[in-house]
C-alpha cells in the first residue's frame, strides 16, 4: 500500500497543482517548444530530469542555507542542474539539443522548477522532494505531449514526426498520418496556435476536474 | 436593483441591436452587387455559407453555455460577422475556407470572450487573419476583374471549383485568377518600377485597379448610406480614410516614384470596406467621440504601414486587430470631462 503522502504528492504533481494547467508555470518554454510530440518529450523529459535533482540537491542543502541566501544558492543549484543537463544533451542528442536550441539553457529560469524549490523541496526531506519532482516533472511533461500531440495533428497532420532525432534511425517509420493528404492549418505551428491551444486545454481540465473528484 | 427616473421629457431610442444588423447588412448589397458583377457568384456561396454555418455556430455555443438561443440569433449579429467574412474572401476559396473562417470567428473569438458585446477582437477579421495565417495558399487566388479576363466561368464551374478544386479541362489555375492591384504594385515597387509608371498599367483603371474601384465605390455608397442614418459613427470611417490619407500624402509628395498617390490607396484593396463596415463594428471600436477619431486614425496609419513597409499586399485586417487592442489605452485617454471636473 502506498504511503497516503506520497500518494498526495504524486496527485497533486500529475494533476490538482499540475505546474502548467493550475500554476500556469514555465509557459514560455512550454509555448515555444510544443509544436511536435517529440519536441514536446525532448523539453519534458529534460524538465523532469532537472527537477528531480534541483529538488534532491535542494533539500539535501536546507539545513545548510541561511534564509536570507537561499535563492541566489537555489539558482546556482539549478543552473548547475542545467549546464549538465545541456552538457549531456549536447554529447548524446545532438540533432535534438539544436532543434530545442536555447529553450535548453533557458530551463534554468523555468518558473516551476525554482517555484518546486522554494515551495517544497525547502521544506521537505530528500526523498519527498525527489517524489515531488519526478511528479510535478511528468506532470508538465503531460501537458507539453498533449499539446504537441494537438499541434501536431493540427498542423501538420502527423504524430511522432522526427522520431528519429531522440530514438536513433529506426525511430524514423514511427511516424502516424493521422490525416492523409492534408495541407496543414499554420496557424495551429505558429505562437498563437500554442495559446490557443493551451487554453482549450485549460479549460477542458476545468470541466474534467469537478467531475474526477 | 430600483434606479430612480428622471423626469420626463425622454427621448426612447427605437433602435434595437436587429435593427441595426439588419440595415447594415442591406447596406453591403451594393458592394456585393459589384462583387457579383466583377469577379462572378462565388461571393453568393462564400455568403451563403458562411451565414449557414455562423447561425449554426452561434445556436450550438448558445445551446453549450445554456443561453437563450433563439433572441441572440434574431439580432442578426452573427450573419452580419459571417457576411463581413465573406466579402473578405477571395471568391474562389474552397467551401471549407469560409467555413472554418466563420467557426472560428463565431465561437473562439466572439463566444469564448462572453459573446456579443464582450468580445475583445472584431470576430469577422480575427477569422479573417486566422485563414489568411493558416492557409495562404487559398486566401491568395484572387479572380481577373471580368473585363480583364479572356476566361469567364459560368456558375456550374465555378460551383465546380468552390466544392470540388476542379476548373473546366483545358482552364490553368493562372488563366482565371490574378494578382490584385496591391500585390501588383507591391511586386513591381519591389523589381524596381516607378509607382506613377506602374499605375499606368492594364490592370489599373481611373481610381485604382480595374474593377476593384467600382467595388469600392459601392462599398462607400453603402456606408454613407449607414453614416447619414447614424447607424455607424462618423469619425471611424472619416477617421481612418484621413489617416490613411494623410499619411499617404507625406509619402507621395515625398517621392512619386516610391509611393502610390493616395487615391490609390482610397479605392485600393479593402479601404472602403474596412473603413465603413468593418472598423464601425460598435462592440470593438473605442467609445468617446474623440477616441473614435483616434482609433480611426491608428487604423488608417496602420493599414499604410502594413501596405507599404509590410509583408502582406493589404493590412486591414491586421490594422483593425492591432486598433482593436489599443482600444482600452484609447478609452483611458479619452475619457470626456464630467461637466465641472478639472482638466
Amino acid at each position: 500500500m502506498i504511503n497516503p503522502e506520497y500518494a498526495k504528492i504524486i496527485k497533486d504533481g500529475l494533476w490538482h497543482n499540475n505546474q502548467a494547467f493550475v500554476a500556469l508555470l514555465g509557459l514560455c518554454p512550454l509555448l515555444a517548444v510544443s509544436n511536435t510530440v517529440i519536441n514536446s518529450l525532448g523539453l519534458g523529459l529534460a524538465t523532469t530530469l532537472t527537477l528531480v535533482c534541483s529538488n534532491g540537491i535542494i533539500a539535501r542543502l536546507r539545513h545548510l542555507v541561511m534564509p536570507e541566501i537561499r535563492l541566489p544558492v537555489f539558482v546556482l543549484v539549478i543552473a548547475c542542474v542545467v549546464t549538465a543537463i545541456e552538457l549531456i544533451m549536447n554529447a548524446w542528442f545532438f540533432t535534438l539539443y539544436k532543434v530545442l536550441g536555447i529553450f535548453i539553457p533557458l530551463i534554468v529560469t523555468n518558473c516551476a522548477i525554482i517555484g518546486r524549490a522554494e515551495a517544497f523541496a525547502s521544506k521537505n526531506a530528500v526523498d519527498k522532494s525527489l517524489l515531488d519532482g519526478l511528479a510535478m516533472g511528468l506532470g508538465f511533461t503531460f501537458v507539453l505531449l498533449v499539446l504537441g500531440a494537438l499541434r501536431e495533428v493540427i498542423g501538420y497532420g502527423t504524430l511522432f514526426a522526427h522520431a528519429e532525432l531522440m530514438f536513433g534511425e529506426t525511430a524514423k517509420s514511427w511516424q502516424i498520418n493521422v490525416l492523409n493528404d492534408y495541407s496543414g492549418v499554420l496557424l495551429a505551428i505558429l505562437p498563437p496556435g500554442a495559446f490557443l491551444g493551451l487554453g482549450l486545454l485549460i479549460a477542458a481540465k476545468n470541466a474534467i476536474s469537478p467531475k474526477i473528484s | 436593483m430600483q434606479f430612480e427616473t428622471a423626469a420626463a421629457p425622454h427621448i426612447p431610442s427605437q433602435q434595437t441591436v436587429a435593427n441595426i444588423m439588419g440595415q447594415v447588412l442591406l447596406a453591403l448589397v451594393p458592394g456585393v452587387l459589384a462583387m457579383a458583377w466583377f469577379f462572378g457568384v462565388g461571393v453568393f456561396v462564400n455568403l451563403i455559407l458562411g451565414g449557414l454555418t455562423a447561425v449554426a455556430a452561434e445556436a450550438a455555443i448558445l445551446a453549450l453555455r445554456k443561453r437563450p438561443v433563439i433572441p441572440a440569433l434574431k439580432d442578426l449579429s452573427a450573419l452580419v460577422t459571417a457576411a463581413l467574412l465573406a466579402v473578405s474572401l477571395p471568391v474562389i476559396a474552397p467551401w471549407w475556407i469560409v467555413v472554418l473562417g466563420s467557426l472560428f470567428a463565431i465561437i473562439i473569438v466572439k463566444h469564448l470572450y462572453g459573446g456579443l458585446g464582450y468580445n475583445l477582437f472584431n470576430p469577422a477579421m480575427a477569422g479573417y487573419v486566422f485563414l489568411l495565417i493558416s492557409f495562404p495558399k487559398h486566401m491568395t487566388g484572387w479572380l481577373t476583374p471580368d473585363s480583364l479576363s479572356t476566361v469567364s466561368l459560368s456558375f456550374a464551374e465555378t460551383f465546380d471549383l468552390i466544392f470540388n478544386q476542379q476548373l473546366p479541362t483545358a482552364v490553368q489555375f493562372d488563366a482565371v485568377t490574378m494578382a490584385t492591384p496591391l500585390d501588383t504594385l507591391k511586386t513591381e515597387l519591389g523589381l524596381h518600377q516607378p509607382a506613377d509608371q506602374i499605375l499606368q498599367g492594364e490592370r489599373f483603371g481611373w481610381l485604382a485597379g480595374k474593377g476593384w474601384e467600382w467595388v469600392a465605390l459601392a462599398y462607400l455608397a453603402g456606408g454613407i448610406k449607414l453614416m447619414r442614418d447614424k447607424l455607424i459613427a462618423w469619425q471611424i470611417p472619416c477617421g481612418m480614410l484621413s489617416g490613411l490619407v494623410m499619411i499617404a500624402t507625406v509619402c507621395y509628395l515625398s517621392d512619386s516614384g516610391q509611393y502610390a498617390s493616395p487615391f490609390f490607396h482610397l479605392f485600393a484593396g479593402g479601404t472602403m470596406l474596412g473603413a465603413f463596415f468593418i472598423a464601425t463594428d460598435p462592440v470593438t471600436a473605442a467609445t468617446s467621440a474623440n477616441g473614435r477619431l483616434v482609433f480611426g486614425a491608428l487604423i488608417g496609419v496602420l493599414v499604410y504601414i502594413i501596405r507599404v513597409w509590410g509583408g502582406y499586399p493589404d493590412g486591414i485586417a491586421f490594422a483593425v486587430l492591432l486598433a482593436n487592442l489599443s482600444v482600452p489605452a484609447i478609452d483611458q485617454y479619452t475619457k470626456p470631462r464630467v461637466f465641472g471636473q478639472k482638466p
